[in-house]
């Protein structure tokens, strides 16, 4: 354990201190976690060699090559994973904390929720897809033609706007368990449905759910337009190629509005009491 | 806006009332019908008491419980706990108080009780003196040198709830919240928690608000109860008062070593069971005073053992709820 503190510690001093002992449980059972963090690496991998299999075939589809596909496959899969490690508490709280009861437990204590519910678990396992994105994001920007050295910059950006778009989705998630907690599977397609659809460029879809992946979720401000950016590839419906550059600011913007969505919700819960 | 009502009170409530709109059918257009879980209650505890707060199933006593502790708001009403009201300031309030729900663990699973209670430390900001200060002390009184490294996983029921009401307890509240701090407890457990919560009264003048259905817990720790029906205080007074004016009347056994005799009894007496080798007899002791009545069955022949008793506490609260229909 650490060495004890001697006064009060701060929201992220407290969440680190959570975070260890999260770790300190997970670690508990180390055969169980690698076994885990292996199979996670091992299927998220599988997944993109079905991609590079369809790039094989056809050389290129619709234009796009198979380097700025595997830059939005990493970008896509890194941003996730990073939003699945500190966003665990909010995936199970339906389960967990609302149908067990146990929410009125965390209200007992002297910190915001939000916090508390961070802190409920570090979790490791992501790391299998965290790494096969960050090895699928090199090797994309090996093979893409035209990398700017600005990617450097841009892309980390993109991941941390990516995993607070993500998380937005966790809390909003979450949010919504206080109303009902079955069918929240729904919730689903914007998370796993999220990865899978910014995987591919934006011009592959439909106008409505290229709209929806733009404007509802920031799908594409967090992924398809920094890689453009990043790889100086111009766009195809005619916005400007800076844009990437300060485009995933929207994914924290997101973030901010499920914040303020789960304050709501939360004074809701203690006022009805249900 | 946070003056108290009375600055001698731990705990004040006045005029509490909660509804909550229920959905009919659980369809999320559906009628909506409102159920009155508190209608009205009025009462205080002052600084260093420990009261018991006890009601049948939905009288109410879980929603005046969760109002106090600051998860909830209620419909209206006033309340003051430690001067604050509970649920405008949650995380000033919950500073403030310990709460121990026994179905429900505080401490987490998968850390070992040390680890959980230094994790504690952390979210109520306790300084690290006070905090070693309080461990010691908790562990020494309620017996966790043991089991301090080992996970809540592996805990008996007993060792968990002495680990959770040392984790109530490390930030020193001044107020105690106890839900059913014995359920399911073996009997040297919850008389080891008895003790406990008893000292701690006394020796800290932590005040402590009992809730339970083990009406021995409000025997043995009780200054004075709280009897909550359907949203309303039923009674409010030392659990003696309640004993008189519910069900004052004695019980009287007899053995006999041969079939018990045929006897008249005086007015306020009444056989009430018959077996082959025992009587049993009820009696009103304002009418027929024990002695008088012990006097009179005394020489009876074959009489071989002579007891008498008050019913039990569970007889009494049953009686009580029957006669208030809660």
């Amino acid at each position: 354990m650490s060495p004890s503190p001697t006064r009060t510690l701060g929201a992220f001093g407290l969440y680190r201190r959570m975070a260890g002992a999260s770790i300190i449980a997970q670690l508990r059972y180390p055969g169980t976690f690698i076994i885990q963090a292996i199979g996670n690496f091992v299927t998220t991998l599988l997944s993109f060699f079905g991609i590079w299999s369809l790039f094989q075939r056809f050389g290129s589809i619709a234009g796009w090559d198979i380097g700025t596909v595997a830059v939005l496959y990493g970008l896509v899969n890194v941003a996730f994973s990073v939003a699945e490690t500190l966003g665990r508490g909010f995936e199970v709280f339906g389960g967990e904390y609302v149908r067990t009861g146990s929410f009125d437990r965390l209200l007992l204590r002297p910190r915001s929720t939000l916090l508390l519910l961070l802190g409920h678990e570090l979790r490791l396992r992501p790391i299998g897809r965290f790494l096969q994105g960050v090895f699928v994001l090199v090797a994309g920007l090996w093979l893409a033609p035209h990398v700017q050295w600005t990617a450097t910059l841009v892309l980390p950006w993109a991941v941390a706007g990516g995993a607070a778009m993500f998380l937005g989705v966790l809390i909003g998630q979450a949010a919504l368990c206080f109303i009902t907690v079955e069918g929240l599977e729904v919730v689903n397609v914007l998370t796993y449905g999220g990865v899978e659809a910014g995987q591919y460029p934006l011009t592959m879809f439909g106008r409505w759910l290229r709209r929806f992946i733009t404007f509802v979720l920031p799908l594409a401000a967090v992924c398809y337009y920094p890689a453009l950016f990043s790889l100086h590839h111009p766009d195809p419906l005619g916005l400007p190629i800076w844009i990437g550059a300060f485009s995933p600011l929207a994914g924290f913007v997101f973030l901010g509005i499920m914040v303020l969505a789960w304050n709501r919700a939360v004074a809701g819960y203690v006022s009805s009491g249900s | 806006m946070q003056t108290p009502l009375s600055s001698n009170d731990a705990i004040t409530v006045r005029d509490l009332q909660k509804i909550y709109r229920i959905r009919e059918g659980g369809s999320w257009r559906g009628k909506t019908r409102d159920i009155l879980a508190l209608n009205g209650i009025s009462f205080s505890i002052p600084k260093g008491q420990i009261a018991g707060f006890i009601g049948p199933n939905g009288a109410g006593k879980s929603t005046a419980i969760k109002i106090l502790s600051g998860i909830l708001r209620p419909s209206s009403g006033e309340v003051r706990v430690n001067g604050l009201i509970p649920w405008a300031n949650r995380v000033e309030h919950v500073a403030r108080i310990g709460v121990v729900f026994g179905q429900r663990t505080q401490l987490w699973w998968d850390l070992s009780v040390g680890e959980g209670l230094a994790l504690l430390r952390d979210i109520y900001g306790v300084d690290s003196g006070r905090f070693a200060r309080n461990r010691a002390r908790l562990a020494d009184a309620l017996d966790l040198g043991g089991i301090m490294d080992q996970s809540v996983r592996q805990l008996s029921l007993g060792q968990r709830m002495r680990a959770e009401i040392a984790a109530s307890l490390i930030h020193d509240p001044d107020i105690l919240i106890l839900d059913e701090p014995t359920i399911g407890l073996d009997a040297p457990s919850k008389l080891a928690v008895r003790a406990f919560v008893h000292e701690l009264c006394r020796d800290r003048g932590t005040t402590v608000l009992l809730t339970t259905h083990d009406m021995h817990d409000i025997e043995a720790l009780a200054e004075r109860v709280i009897v909550i029906g359907h949203g309303r205080i039923l009674a409010d007074s030392p659990f003696e008062d309640l004993r008189t004016t519910t069900l004052s009347e004695r019980i009287l056994e007899l053995d006999f070593n041969g079939t018990p005799p045929e006897l008249t009894l005086p007015t306020g007496a009444t056989e009430t069971t018959r077996t082959p080798h025992s009587l049993t007899i009820t009696f009103d002791p304002h009418q027929i005073p024990a002695p008088a009545l012990v006097a009179h069955v005394g020489q009876l022949p074959g009489l071989d053992d002579v007891r008498v008793s008050r019913p039990s506490i569970d007889e009494i609260i049953t009686r009580f709820y029957a006669d208030h229909a809660a």
